[in-house]
């Protein structure tokens, strides 16, 4: 499978604060990537890079490359990057509470997309906003794109967020914790079109969260975040099934199951590290059960394992 | 079992919104005739959704607003009868933790003058040692006492919020989302501090949350609202749901283990306006078994009295 969306040991830095370390990583059509770890282990800012907008929150790439479909973004000019977000690259926030513009009526605010990225006029805009806002569910379209986004429900806001991002025809979609501002019953619909998206038009879709539930209900792969570097990545299942970096498998650690013991669930200790006082070493020894000397002092190679990658001195086994 | 703790009686709370020269005032009932108890040493879960009145009922419990309808007993004695000095007095056996650490924490107070304000608020010094003791007790450094709140975590600021919950040594605490706004890693360490306190110290827990899976860890005994209402009482962890709410509550967690994939099966239809209820069970124009008479008449909480459930078609 080619990569759509190719990160190429990408480094970022805002001023001298060095924030991303050498990240690779790729999504290809048809597929999702799950992107995970704690909040500030540089999942957000990794979105920001393959967007390509690192310049409005003053950053940069400073050493590697992100391709989208082949083509170098540093190479093109900021006008052939805004072309790309919004039309072949869909962004969906966060918070769709802020994404939307309160005192512009939801049907304009979709239109506006395939009228600036596919050229369509006004009225074949809006049969393309009505006929999107039905293929996510969303009753009574006709009444809904005539209404505020104060009239709505968060999950139908979230929707509505899902429509402009796909309003361009996207290859590629990029979902920044799409269902954390939502309720439980409303995040599952919402993951649950996220995926039937995926399969039904064959976009590739990066899809960040802190939720390794959520990660083993629809991704294909996934990449562990921490402090800023690439702890392990590769197929979901393999990885579920042995974790190999102690991160990740402290990360599944997290999640309340059925049937667990009670205090079987201890969180991991300490906290994530701030990018002006980085570890030495492995930046996850301090609050590793596995750190050796070498973790303390040594920078751990990232070495192929089984189809995908881990950073470690003391890698778990292979299933 | 051992009398009741906190014995909840018909507790209703009605709220008014709007209302001004061109707008009608519209009211809704944020909790509809609840009825409940929790027994001493108990962790009682109360889940649901956004508006479903679970944070109300918290506050009920406190008597930190006032009920429109109903009664909270309190090791026996009635606390919406109480007067307001005797509501102080018997407030130092009732604490609370508040969702989120970033704004239930004055950003000017150092730690000390955080963890100083229950006793003044009962008119007590804090003697000098029992500061440091506090704060070992949920796990954070004496040297923390001189920062401000903004020096520290997430995780860090709720376990302040912990300390000062607990600084009058109180019977009962009620933890009204406590992990909702931390990360993953550091709920997980915030629950394991909760229990490793009620196992110390003999707490009653009232723990309020959205997160279905949580709450099954965590307590014995799991309350699920809807709109103001109890729908389905869960009489322990591994219960079998019974209401189809519940299960879609159930349904909505997903367990981090790809071989358990499944079919989610959307709840379609949208949450009503809790201004304007339609007739009949409120979660019917999101249920897949709804019939007429779901739409018609109103199921009152009833069956099993150790696991009841207010459903016309229960599972």
């Amino acid at each position: 499978m080619t990569a759509l969306l190719d990160l190429q040991s990408v480094s970022v830095s805002i001023g001298k604060v060095a924030l991303l370390d050498g990240i690779s990583l790729s999504v290809a059509r048809g597929q999702i990537l799950g992107l995970v770890g704690e909040s500030g282990s540089g999942k957000s800012l990794t979105a920001m890079a393959a967007m390509g907008l690192l310049p409005l929150i003053g950053g940069r790439v400073t050493q590697g490359a992100v391709r989208f479909d082949g083509q170098d973004m540093a190479a093109m000019t900021e006008a052939e990057r805004r072309k790309l977000r919004g039309g072949r690259i869909g962004f969906v926030t966060q918070n769709p509470m802020t994404a939307l513009d309160p005192v512009q009526r939801i049907g304009e605010q979709v239109d506006v997309v395939s009228r600036l990225h596919l050229g369509l006029d006004r009225k074949a805009a809006r049969a393309r906003t009505l006929d999107l806002l039905t293929q996510l569910r969303i009753p009574e379209a006709a009444a809904v794109a005539e209404a505020w986004p104060h009239q709505l429900s968060g999950g139908m806001k979230q929707r509505i967020v899902i429509a402009m991002a796909l309003a361009g025809e996207p290859d590629l979609i990029i979902a920044d914790e799409p269902t954390t501002a939502l309720d439980v019953t409303v995040q599952a619909q919402i993951i649950q079109i996220l995926g039937n998206l995926v399969r039904e038009k064959g976009v590739a879709l990066m899809l960040i969260t802190h939720d390794m539930g959520v990660v083993a209900q629809i991704c294909d792969r996934v990449a562990v975040l921490y402090g800023g570097r690439l702890a392990e990545e590769g197929a979901v299942a393999p990885i579920f099934a042995a974790p190999a970096h102690p991160y990740t498998s402290a990360l599944i650690g997290c999640i309340p199951q059925e049937g667990m013991a009670k205090g079987a669930l201890r969180g991991i200790p300490g906290a994530v590290p701030s990018a002006l006082a980085f570890p030495t070493g492995c930046r996850f020894h301090p609050r590793c059960d596995r750190a050796s000397e070498l973790c303390r002092s040594t920078v751990p190679p990232t070495d192929p394992r089984g189809d995908g990658r881990v950073a470690c001195h003391h890698p778990g086994a292979l299933a | 079992m051992t009398a009741p703790l906190i014995q909840i009686d018909r507790l209703s709370k009605r709220f008014q919104s709007g209302g001004g020269i061109f707008a009608k005032p519209r009211a809704m009932m944020a909790v509809r005739d609840v009825s409940l108890s929790i027994g001493k040493g108990e962790v009682l879960g109360v889940v649901g959704e956004s508006g479903c009145g679970k944070s109300t009922l918290a506050r009920l419990v406190l008597r930190l607003i006032e009920p429109t309808a109903g009664r909270v007993s309190f090791d026996g004695t009635d606390i919406t009868a109480l007067s307001p000095a005797a509501l102080r007095k018997m407030r130092r056996r009732m604490a609370m933790v508040f969702q989120d650490p970033y704004s239930s924490l004055d950003p000017r107070h150092t730690l000390t003058e955080v963890l100083a304000e229950p006793f003044a608020a009962q008119g007590e010094p804090l003697s000098p040692d029992r500061l440091p003791e506090m704060l070992a007790a949920v796990g954070l450094p004496a040297a923390m006492a001189a920062s401000h709140p903004h020096q520290l975590s997430g995780g860090q600021r709720q376990r302040v919020g912990i300390a000062r919950a607990l600084a009058l040594h109180p019977d009962f605490v009620v933890l009204d989302e406590p992990t909702a706004s931390l990360d993953v890693s550091i709920q997980a360490q915030i629950i394991a501090l909760l229990a490793d306190l009620r196992d110390r110290l003999g707490l009653t827990y009232l723990f309020i949350s959205h997160d279905l899976g949580l709450v099954r860890y965590f307590c014995d005994r799991i309350v699920v609202m809807y709109l103001g209402t109890v729908v389905e009482v869960l009489p322990d962890t591994t219960a079998a749901p019974r209401h189809p709410y519940t299960r879609a509550l159930m349904q909505s967690n997903f367990a981090p283990d790809p071989a358990r994939r499944r079919a989610i099966e959307p709840l379609t239809g949208e949450i009503p306006s809790p201004f304007a209820l339609p007739p009949g069970c409120a979660f019917a124009s999101r249920c897949p078994r709804a019939s007429d008479r779901c739409r018609r008449e109103t199921p009152a909480l009833g069956g099993d009295p150790a696991h009841p459930v207010a459903c016309f078609h229960p599972l």
